[in-house]
């Protein structure tokens, strides 16, 4: 018989194919750009110029690098609290609401501890973030173990939810005073300051120890071996004797506080809670869990990868003269072709994988599904 | 009378060599099929009979060796090529779309067009009343396929076949989703098609469906032609044995048991399915220590409930579990388990494995949580690995390594995998339900062996099986379960009547509504006039 070294190959070569596509098709939107530019000519070479702008713009300095891992840090966050829910069978895309809770969190409880010295302030804010985050995963948790109803229409509605209380609230109860427009009180000594003269902060280091936290949390603890089994096949776990309704529970919150960390640090970064709070990490997790396959490490990649093309976009925009735009176009194209992998396989001539189903299928092959346990 | 050079065979198949990376799934096959034949193809799971037939529908390419129709060499290069050549293929999981209506379905890939943009619908339904009415089994165009049963689903995937006009059909595996009843009825269709010129090749590891149906009998083993028999110069046992490629124990010798006290009091126990019928009304039985009780009945008769409220996936409405002398009525899955509780699943694949899981984890998969598996919260993965090993060593199971995924192993493996980890206990009671569906010979025999060792060593068993010969195999005591109602309680071999029982299965001990069983099998159910209340996929 043979043995099957080719599941780690399998993992990693859709993702590095759909990158690839995906710069390849914004090759093209780029040559394009070109025509609608100022020069008003297509260069076929503009997209190598723009991609290696891209390249020195995040790793050809240390602060470019900085920026970098700036930019991944809170990516990698919500890219566990998509990914980690996968493990379990579960789609997560309520991380927008679940950075807003934890953001707007920090944000109350950075103004409480403003005058504690850093490295208190700093870590209380956080924790504070992240456990608001896990109450914003508890809810869907709890209702789909419950109720039944659906992940992926209680947390979209959630979002919707959180994203008015929270403007809500900062407009009028929290309103802080003596600023031109709405916004928080300063958190202080909670505010996450650069060291040096990069913009690395003290937040990065709680996101990179989630990674392998989550790495030895679902593949080395009983725990995760019962989240994985609940994801896998929820029958054979309630057979098994596992409680797949407590693990819904418990991953949906454990998602929660991964998303609620990266809003916690990215308001600490700014300092306050804003009147609009407009980011897109929530959403970006999405791509950032696919992209790495589900896995620790894979999400850990992506998230740098990621982080990378936005760190280097402004180089890119003023050396090549290429809009900022065009990431959220690879990012989109990238999502795409790992949605559909098929056709990736179809274009490269890959094998489907036998047995074993992706993470892509937890998606759609629970859309309402009735809950066991 | 000299007979003139005789017609080339319907199908011939020869020297086809099929290699996988290090394996040769098919090795220097010859096979061939006349007009009006059915051909069983007899073989192990992983023998290489789907290959063979994956390489007619044109799914496979072979390395070696040509296809003859009506004699003439033909190159089939894809399953439309092969259907537009006259081969029908009926898979053994249906591939219907339950939405659809029956005439949608077996329209669906061979539309008949009144114009370029408008279906036929009429022709299509005449031609579709034709057919059925043509083999004796008319099907209403118009019904939506899920509301069918699985043996008219079956039949709707055969007339599909029979709309593109074929004239080789391959049924893989066509009983295993069906009752008793349902196959004695598709039996009776195949003849018809036979009857009616149609080349027929059955796939199938059931010895005794092959010596009832087939007209020839081609045995497979390990991607090798064994041996062509006729059923009048054959018997299961010489099957078995080609098959398996040694002698087969079919029947396993079971001993004198020594019941003791009794690990199992089910009292006046009632359950409701999902849907809130009553399916199991006021039943009570014990299992003794050192006993195999054996549950027969026709599936749907309230088995499957019964099973489930006792090892706690469903919870009773009413009447008593004990377990040793305990009330577990109200304990969960797990608290059971650790009070003794052993149990095989009937549906290996939906309850009693994750497939995406490596073998070893599927072997800890209900004991993980314990030393030496699991110390504090982490768990030891070369403990895991430790036993994996041994079980893999000690239950023979087939595979290349722990860490592959339990998905890549065939049945009888799978099966093993389960076997392996809740016979490896200290149990009270051990729960099997449809333990062998499914498996070849050598698979059986190992495990009713296996069952039979746990006896002795003093489990109780709790046997449920819709095979009613494995119930007579392996039983000491028989309860027949009939509407969800125990209606018989009987000793086994040598007292128990094998008829009598399929009486009981099929009537309910009440006077029959026909005539005694039918046929030669001695197949329980078969004049049974109940709803059958399986499940449709």
């Amino acid at each position: 018989m043979i043995s099957r070294p080719r599941s780690y190959v399998g993992r990693v070569v859709v993702p590095a194919l759909s990158i690839l596509l995906a710069l390849l098709v914004a090759s093209v939107l780029i040559i394009a750009s070109g025509l609608i530019g100022p020069e008003k000519k297509a260069d076929l070479l503009l997209p190598l110029v723009a991609y290696r702008s891209l390249l020195v713009g995040s790793f050809g300095s240390l602060k470019g690098i900085a920026n970098m891992i700036v930019a991944a840090t809170p990516l990698m966050l919500t890219g566990l609290a998509v990914g980690v829910g996968l493990k379990a069978g579960l789609f997560n895309i309520g991380a927008t609401g679940q950075v807003l809770t934890g953001g707007f969190t920090a944000a109350l409880i950075g103004v409480l501890v403003a005058d504690a010295p850093p490295l208190i302030a700093i870590p209380v804010a956080l924790l504070g973030g992240m456990l608001a985050g896990a109450l914003a995963g508890f809810i869907p948790g709890f209702l789909k173990a419950y109720t039944g109803a659906h992940e992926v229409v209680t947390t979209i509605m959630l979002n919707a939810v959180i994203q008015l209380l929270v403007s809500g609230l900062v407009n009028d109860v929290f309103r802080a005073p003596g600023f031109s427009f709405a916004r928080t009180a300063p958190v202080g000594n909670a505010t996450l300051t650069g060291a040096g003269n990069t913009t690395l902060h003290l937040g990065v280091l709680f996101a990179v120890i989630c990674i392998p936290i989550s790495y030895w949390l679902l593949w080395r603890t009983t725990v995760g071996f019962e989240i994985r089994a609940v994801g896998a096949n929820p029958t054979a776990a309630l057979y098994a004797g596992m409680k797949p309704r407590r693990m819904m529970i418990l991953t949906m919150s454990l998602c929660g506080a991964f998303a609620g960390l990266a809003g916690a640090i990215e308001i600490l970064r700014l300092g306050y809670y804003p009147a609009v709070f407009g980011t897109s990490i929530g959403f970006d997790g999405i791509t950032v869990a696919l992209l790495g396959q589900a896995h620790p490490i894979g999400i850990m990649l992506s998230a740098i990868l990621l982080g990378a093309m936005r760190a280097g976009a402004p180089l890119m925009q003023i050396q090549a003269r290429v809009p900022v735009e065009i990431i959220d176009v690879i990012q989109g194209v990238i999502l795409i072709f790992l949605a559909a992998e098929i056709v990736v396989r179809r274009i490269f001539r890959l094998r489907t994988p036998s047995a074993g189903a992706g993470e892509l299928q937890t998606i759609t092959r629970t859309y309402g599904e009735k809950v066991v346990g | 009378m000299s007979v003139a050079e005789p017609s080339p065979p319907r199908l011939e198949m020869r020297g086809i060599t099929k290699r996988y990376p290090g394996v040769i799934a098919n090795n220097r096959i010859n096979l061939d099929v006349r007009a009006g034949e059915i051909h069983a193809l007899l073989g192990e799971n992983g023998a290489g009979k789907t290959t063979l037939m994956n390489i007619l529908f044109g799914l496979a390419r072979p390395n070696e060796g040509e296809i003859l129709l009506d004699g003439n060499p033909v190159q089939i290069a894809d399953p439309a090529d092969a259907i537009s050549r006259g081969i029908g293929m009926v898979h053994q999981h249906f591939m219907l779309i339950p939405v659809l209506t029956v005439a949608e379905n077996i329209l669906l890939g061979a539309e008949t067009m009144a114009n370029s943009i408008f279906l036929d619908r009429r022709e299509a339904r005449r031609r579709i009343i034709e057919l059925g009415k043509r083999f004796g089994f008319e099907v209403d165009p118009d019904a939506r396929v899920e509301t069918l049963s699985v043996g008219w689903q079956q039949r709707v995937e055969i007339l599909k076949a029979l709309y593109r006009e074929a004239r080789i059909l391959v049924l893989d595996e066509p009983t295993a989703v069906l009752t008793p009843q349902e196959t004695v009825e598709i039996f009776a269709v195949l003849r018809r098609l036979a009857a009616e010129g149609h080349s027929i090749i059955f796939i199938s590891h059931k010895l005794y469906e092959v010596l009832e149906i087939a007209d020839r009998i081609t045995v497979i083993r390990r991607g090798e032609v064994v041996g062509t028999r006729q059923p009048s110069e054959t018997n299961e046992d010489d099957l078995a044995a080609l098959m398996v490629g040694r002698e087969v124990q079919l029947a396993v010798d079971r001993g004198t048991s020594h019941p003791a006290e009794p690990v199992l009091t089910v009292e006046n126990l009632t359950v409701k399915s999902d849907r809130g019928q009553e399916e199991v009304r006021g039943v009570s039985f014990t299992v003794r220590a050192g006993e195999i009780l054996g549950i027969a009945g026709v599936a749907g008769n309230g088995q499957d409930e019964l099973v489930e409220a006792i090892t706690g996936l469903r919870s009773s409405n009413g009447g008593t579990v004990s377990l040793a002398g305990q009330n577990i009525t109200g304990w969960s899955v797990r608290e059971r388990r650790e009070h003794g509780l052993g149990y095989v699943p009937g549906d290996r694949q939906k309850y009693g494995l994750v497939l995406g899981f490596p073998i070893s984890d599927n072997l800890v998969l209900t004991r993980y949580y314990h030393r030496p598996f699991t110390r504090g919260v982490q768990r030891q993965d070369a403990a895991i690995e430790q036993w994996a090993q041994e079980k893999i060593k000690e239950f023979d199971i087939r595979t290349p390594s722990a860490a592959v995924s339990a998905g890549t192993l065939s049945g009888g493996n799978q099966q093993k995998v389960i076997v392996a980890r809740e016979f490896s206990r200290d149990l009270q009671l051990l729960v099997l339900d449809q333990p062998t569906r499914g498996l070849d010979v050598g698979s059986i025999e190992f495990i009713h062996k296996q069952a039979i060792g746990k006896r002795d060593a003093g489990t109780g068993i709790l046997l449920v099986s819709a095979e009613l010969d494995e119930i007579l195999e392996l039983s000491d005591r028989i309860a027949v379960m009939y509407r969800g109602e125990i209606v018989a309680l009987v000793d086994g071999r040598p007292t128990a009547n094998k008829e009598e029982i399929g009486l009981l299965m099929a009537t309910g001990g009440r006077a029959p509504a026909a005539g005694p069983p039918s046929g030669t099998s001695g197949q329980a159910g078969t004049t049974t006039d109940m709803p059958i209340k399986g499940e449709t996929s």
